[in-house]
Parts: C-alpha cells; structure tokens; sequence
C-alpha cells in the first residue's frame, strides 16, 4: 500500500497497469489523453509487458480491442464524447458477443459547440449497449473500480464488458492522494482471465454469421439481460472482498449515506456526489433537515432493489441528472421513477437537469436547489413541476 | 456455471443451406474416358462437389447432392470429359 | 517455386451446400485460401458476400474460425487478434477476408491505419467490383462505365487503384490475383504467410449476379480481365515490383487481347458508349505504363 497523489487519469492508468493488461488500444480525445499518454510511458519503459496498438479512429480503438480479447487477451481502452460515441456501434458488438473488455470514460459533454467540459451524456447515451456502467466519485474509487471491473466482467455468471467513468477535468485531471495497493494484491484478486470462448487457429468456431431461428436471436438479447441481473450479485461480492484486502468498502451498487433517519432523499451519480454529502451535512446542520444521499455507483446494472428498499418509507426524492433525454427527462430521473412504479411506491419525485455542458455546481446550489423542493413538498405534499432545469449560482 | 450462456456461435457443416442440389436447371455429365486428369474442375469448382478418386475408374465424382449446377467445371474443363445437361 | 496442383491439400474449408450463388467466385477464393493456409488462419470478415455465404447459425458452411465484425471495423480487429496471439504465445495467420467495400470504401480508414501501422496481418480484398451483397450497388471498385443498382447509366468514374494505393503504403508484401490463376494466388498468399507485418492481396472476383453473365464463364472471365490487360497480376516484395508471370505477355500492348471481348461477356457493359470505351482503353495503357516504370 502505497500512498501517491495522482489525477483521475494516472490513476486509472495505475489500475490498468496493475492489472496486468496485455494490449491497450486508444485514440486521443481530450480529456482521456493523459490516460493513453501515461500508459505508452509505462509500455515503453518496460513497466508494463503489453502490445499497444496506436490506432488511428476510437472505433478502431473498440475493434482492436475487441480483437484482442476474442484472442483471450485482458484489454484496455478508453475515450470520452465524441469518441464514444463514434464506436458506438462496437459497443454493441462487444457486448453481443460477450466478450469482456474493460473502458474508462472520462465524461465529457457533447457537441455541437465544441465543449470539453464534463456531463453524463456520452455514458447514458450507451445505456442500452449491455455494458456495465459504473459512476467513480473520486480518484480513489476510480483506481479502485477499474481494477475491480477486470475481475466482475470476466466472472462466468457475468461475461459482459464494462465501463468505469470519471468527470472531466474534476476527476481526469485533478490531483488527490490515492492509495496504491501492492502488485501482489492485485494479482492474488485478480484471477487468471476467463471469457467464453477463444479463437484460435485449427479451432473452426464462427461468431456472428445470421441465426436461422430468430427467436434465439432474442434469447440472446435476454441472456444479456439475465447476465445484467446476475452481475448485481458479484458486484456486491467483489465489494466485499476488495473492501477486506485494502479496507475500502463502497457498498456495492449504491451507498447511502445519512439515510438511517432520512426523510427526503437527494441522489446523484459522479464526481458531484461529493458536493452533494457536503450539501447533505450543510442541510443536516444548519437546518435541521433529515436528507439522506443515495449515490449509485451501478447504473447499468440498475440497483431496483436498493430503491425501492431506500425509498419505500421516504417523504421525497429529489434526482440530480447530468444529462437528459430532450422530451422525457434525465435518465435517471426515469428509471428511478420505473422502479418505484413497479414496486408501487408512490412518493412525490423531483428530477433536476443540471451541470449540462460543464456548469458547475457546487454544495451551496446543490443545498438551495434541495432546500426549496424540501420546502415546495412539504408543503403541497407534491411538487408542482416533476422535472426542472437547474442553472445554480443563485 | 448453472445457466447456459446463449452465444452467437456457429459450427461448420455441409449443408447448412440444405441439399443445395435442388437449385440445379442444369446437371454436369461426366465421360471418363474423355477425362485426363488435369484436376482442373476440382481445383475451380466453387462448392467443393468435385472430389478426386486417385486409384478409381472414376477419377471424379460428383456430388449431386449440393452440385448447384453453375457449369464451371464443363467450362474449364480442356476436353470436353464434362458436359452440362438439363435438370430433368 | 511453382505449386503443382497435385500438391494441393484436398481438406475442404469450403462445405459443399453453403449459401453462395452458383459460379461464386468468393466461394472460389475462400477454397484457394484453404489450400493455402489451411488450419493456421484465424478470418476476421466484415459485412459482405462472405457474411451470407457461412449460411445460418447455429451452421456454417465454412470450416476456418470466422470472427464475423463490422463493416468498418475488420483491420483493427485482426490487429488485436494478431497481437493478443503473439502475447499468448500462440500460433496463428489473421486474415481479413473483405470485400471492395470493406476495403476501398468503408474500410479504408481502418486498412490504412493497419498497413501504416505494419500490423501483422494478410488483407485479402475479394473484388467483385460493387456491394454485391447489398445488391449490386456502385464501389469506389467499379470500373468506368458499368451499370450497377445506382449507376443506371453506367458509372462515370473510374476504379480507385487499391493496388497502388497499398504500394505506397511501403508495407513488406502487396499483390494482385486472379480466381482463374489459383495457383498463382496460392503460391503469393504462402509466400505473405511467412512475412511479419501487414500484407495486401487484392483478387479480382468476377461476380456472375452483379457482372450479369452464365454463372459456367466466373473462370473464363476473370481470364479475360488478365488477357486484355485489364487486370494485371504483379507482386511487390519490399516496394519491388515484379509482374507476375500470367501476366508477363501483356506488358506488350499488341499481345492484349481486345477489350471488347472482355466488355462483351458482361451484361453491366452493355450500354457502355464508345466514348467510355475509348476511356477504359487508354486507362489500360496508363495503369500498365505506371507499372511497368515501377516494376524492377
């Protein structure tokens, strides 16, 4: 254990690292290019024994990857906004073929206009891709999660790829003190690669060609799924070891914090998580108020259960999206709504799109913005607008 | 692993279009006595129905169970040993 | 070292009853590189003819391990494969199978960057001169005056030379061949197996559906695409050309047999002016003047 003060990016570049990754592929896109950077400094200098493929396209990046992994090789890449959305159709592949493969995506908006600064909208934009998607808060967590990543793709009742995300530029390229597990501790966490299947030469497997019976096509699409829910499992699993090796536990798919006694309910995914505990003990202390903090670190798979667990009992929620579906609201604005439908959980629900575009949020908007819905519901016992646009700095 | 992963995995097997043979309009005819061995309808014919008998009497033979009757072979062929017919 | 064709490995890495048109000269192809690589090769193959011909799942009427991928994705992903191989210490020959347009057009981003990069990996490109699979539709690969599904009037373009666009690449092996010089194929796809880096064989596929001619004349009209000079077989090892021998009588113009007759055969042609003819002609003699001046 080893403590080292690194940027978001050197961090997810340490965890590739110590999980002994045989070929790396990426395209530079601002604000991943440090990860690419740190990595070819690593390959070069003999610190990390792996083929780099220096590719000229992010969709290239995902094939090359890809191509790798079906070879059984561990890999590696990474990207943001455009990039990500540019192998957006690798995505899918990927994930089809069940090949696991790990990604960083350091969040960041999408044009048009030209912005580098940080939201959700390339991530969410690849719900539906049958990638794990997992939401780092701090630098810390991001080492932490992608080397846990390695070892929750490649479990047999998962084998899908995943996706551990951190925000531009809070994240990528801010400096904090992470601690740096030992080598031996990865390597005794991290068993050897598993995938289903291999391809080799004089072994004639065919992947992909048209299936005669479209029905198992579905059922293809389903197992997808089923192995989504499996994954919530091993997710909580791998949490609990990885927190009895280094004594970090996070709590799994979501953690809830100050939510024992809480009435209403904030929650968020991403770097301003942390703006929101702050937000929390401000309202807590100075007002009195029992807010809770639900941060979901899974968005895909979706924690369901921790909802409607968290929420059965509550006064309100109050959703924080960084992104947003134009015409229907922030992501997961509605799939916390679908999950306490289904549960028959009827409590008022607020969703609040904000920090689009890189805005900044800080404690003190997250606690006004909390501060008035509180007030509005507890008042009304609803909230007049279900969904509103939050600019802050008021 | 108590569940079955559904995967988009194939394995090779003749046939997988079925008994191919059913496409023919036109059938190749093989004379043996015209053939001299050149191996040149084996070596072109695009759906592997020809197969070479070394020793035989036949040094081809056909396989009219997936020959879709393209004419390749009688094409290419420099005597004549094949000849193509209609498909009854 | 010229192959004999006794030599040939008669193990079928084409099924007989797959899902290829008669007279396919992808089918051709894909026994040639059977017999010429046989159970070392790994095909990454991207959306095209060869997609449909391993006919349907959980059956596949081709016998190589086939990694299905997308259209503009095949170099990359057997640039990974290739490399994930040699880390894993295991041996292999990756091979992208595509078509003109997997390779000219929606490809070439991730051809170049593989052949730029000197992945080790063979591209085959299986010309049949259109996107034949998605019905016949013009390619950057189409030759001037064609007709095609989008191209009624014939294209008024002229083909975009891979070949030498791949020879400038300055990668160790770039070829030309021909479903109707098979052993000549052959002999070039063992010859590019024994070299580390990336290599290019581009071979001309006469497509009877697209090309509109008796599926019997797929041979007799890739022949003929040699004879006129309209296709010439030639072989670069380390950027030095050599024409290959099939090829060799036509560098004299007055042995070329008539385009006409090339043109005849074909049905695509039929509507082609005199104009475009002449045109055609006269690149004949272009692409062979630049050649022949790189040739050694």
């Amino acid at each position: 254990m080893t403590l080292k003060t690194l940027t978001g990016n050197y961090a997810v570049a340490t965890a590739v690292k110590l999980a002994r990754v045989n070929v790396i592929s990426a395209y530079p896109i601002t604000p991943q290019t440090t990860i690419v950077e740190k990595l070819a400094e690593m390959v070069e200098s003999g610190e990390l024994k792996a083929g780099m493929i220096r590719v000229e396209s992010e969709h290239s990046a995902l094939a090359a990857v890809y191509g790798a992994a079906s070879g059984g090789a561990r890999v590696f890449t990474a990207t943001s906004s455009h990039g990500l959305l540019y192998m957006h159709e690798m995505l899918w592949w990927v994930a089809g073929s069940r090949i696991p493969v790990v990604m960083a995506v350091v969040t960041r908006t999408i044009g048009p206009p030209w912005n580098i600064w940080t939201d959700h909208s390339d991530v969410m934009d690849q719900r539906d891709t049958g990638w794990l998607i997992t939401f780092a808060e701090n630098n810390q967590e991001t080492l932490d999660e992608t080397i846990k990543l390695f070892r929750i793709t490649e479990d047999e009742r998962v084998f899908l790829p995943g996706i551990v995300t951190l925000d531009a530029f809070i994240l990528s390229h801010t400096t904090e003190p992470v601690d740096v597990p030992d080598q031996s501790l990865v390597d005794a966490f991290l068993p050897p690669r598993k995938q289903p299947y291999i391809f080799r030469a004089g072994e004639p497997i065919i992947m992909g060609n048209i299936p005669r019976d479209l029905k198992w096509n579905m059922m293809m699409r389903e197992d997808i799924d089923k192995a989504m829910e499996r994954a919530k499992k091993v997710i909580e699993e791998t949490d609990l070891l990885w927190g009895r090796l280094v004594g970090r536990r996070y709590g799994g798919l979501t953690e809830c914090y100050r939510c024992e006694d809480a009435k209403h309910f904030i929650i968020g995914v991403g770097a301003w998580v942390g703006d929101m505990r702050e937000a929390v003990d401000y309202l807590r202390e100075k007002f009195g108020l029992k807010i809770g903090l639900i941060k979901i670190r899974y968005f895909r798979p979706f924690p369901k259960e921790d909802m409607i667990k968290w929420l059965n009992n509550a006064v309100s929620a109050i959703v924080f999206d960084r992104s947003v579906s134009p015409g229907a609201g922030g992501p997961i604005f509605i799939e916390v709504l679908a999950s306490l439908a289904s549960a028959g959980v009827r409590i008022p629900v607020k969703g609040v799109v904000a920090g689009l575009a890189g805005v900044d949020v800080t404690p003190e908007d997250v606690a006004n913005a909390v501060l008035t819905s509180v007030s509005e519901v507890e008042e009304l016992g609803t909230f007049k607008q279900s969904i509103s646009w939050f600019y802050g700095g008021e | 692993m108590s569940d079955e992963l559904v995967l988009p995995l194939a394995k090779p097997v003749i046939g997988v279009s079925g008994k191919t043979g059913t496409w023919r309009l036109q059938r190749p005819v093989y004379d043996s006595s015209k053939c001299i061995k050149c191996r040149l309808c084996w070596l072109y014919c695009p759906d592997s129905t020809i197969d070479i008998n070394e020793g035989g009497i036949d040094f081809i033979t056909i396989n009219y169970d997936y020959c879709k009757g393209c004419g390749i072979c009688s094409n290419v062929c420099p005597t004549k040993a094949i000849t193509m017919t209609p498909e009854g | 070292m010229p192959i004999n064709i006794k030599d040939l490995p008669k193990e079928k890495f084409v099924l007989p009853g797959d899902a290829a048109c008669l007279g396919c000269p992808e089918n051709m192809g894909l026994r040639f590189v059977g017999m010429a690589l046989g159970n070392k090769a790994i095909l990454v193959v991207p959306a095209g003819c060869t997609s449909i011909i391993q006919g349907l799942a959980p059956g596949s009427g081709l016998k190589f391990p086939i990694l299905n991928v997308p259209f503009a994705s095949s170099d990359s992903v057997a640039a990974g494969l290739s490399s994930a191989k040699k880390i894993l210490g295991e041996d292999a020959t990756v091979v992208v199978w595509a078509g003109d347009g997997g390779t000219a057009d929606i490809g070439f981003a991730t051809l170049s960057g593989a052949a730029e990069r000197n992945d080790d990996v063979i591209h085959i490109c299986v010309d049949n001169e259109a996107y034949m699979n998605t019905g016949i539709q013009r390619s950057s690969q189409t030759p001037l005056g064609a007709w095609t599904t989008t191209t009624w009037l014939g294209k008024r373009e002229r083909k975009k030379d891979l070949p030498l666009i791949m020879l400038m690449h300055k990668i160790p092996y770039v070829a030309t061949a021909s479903v109707a010089y098979p052993l000549d194929f052959i002999e070039k796809l063992r010859k590019a197996s024994t070299i580390r880096g990336f290599k290019y064989i581009h071979l001309h596929a006469p497509c009877p559906v697209g090309w509109r001619f008796d599926p019997a004349y797929t041979v007799a009209v890739a022949k003929l695409a040699v004879e006129t000079g309209m296709w010439i077989l030639f072989e670069a090892e380390g950027g030095r050309v050599s024409i290959s021998p099939p090829s060799k009588p036509y560098a004299d113009k007055n042995r070329r047999k008539p385009i006409k007759e090339y043109i005849a055969m074909q049905g695509r042609f039929r509507n082609i002016t005199e104009e475009l003819l002449l045109e055609l002609e006269k690149q004949v003699d272009d692409n062979w003047s630049t050649l022949l001046k790189l040739a050694t």
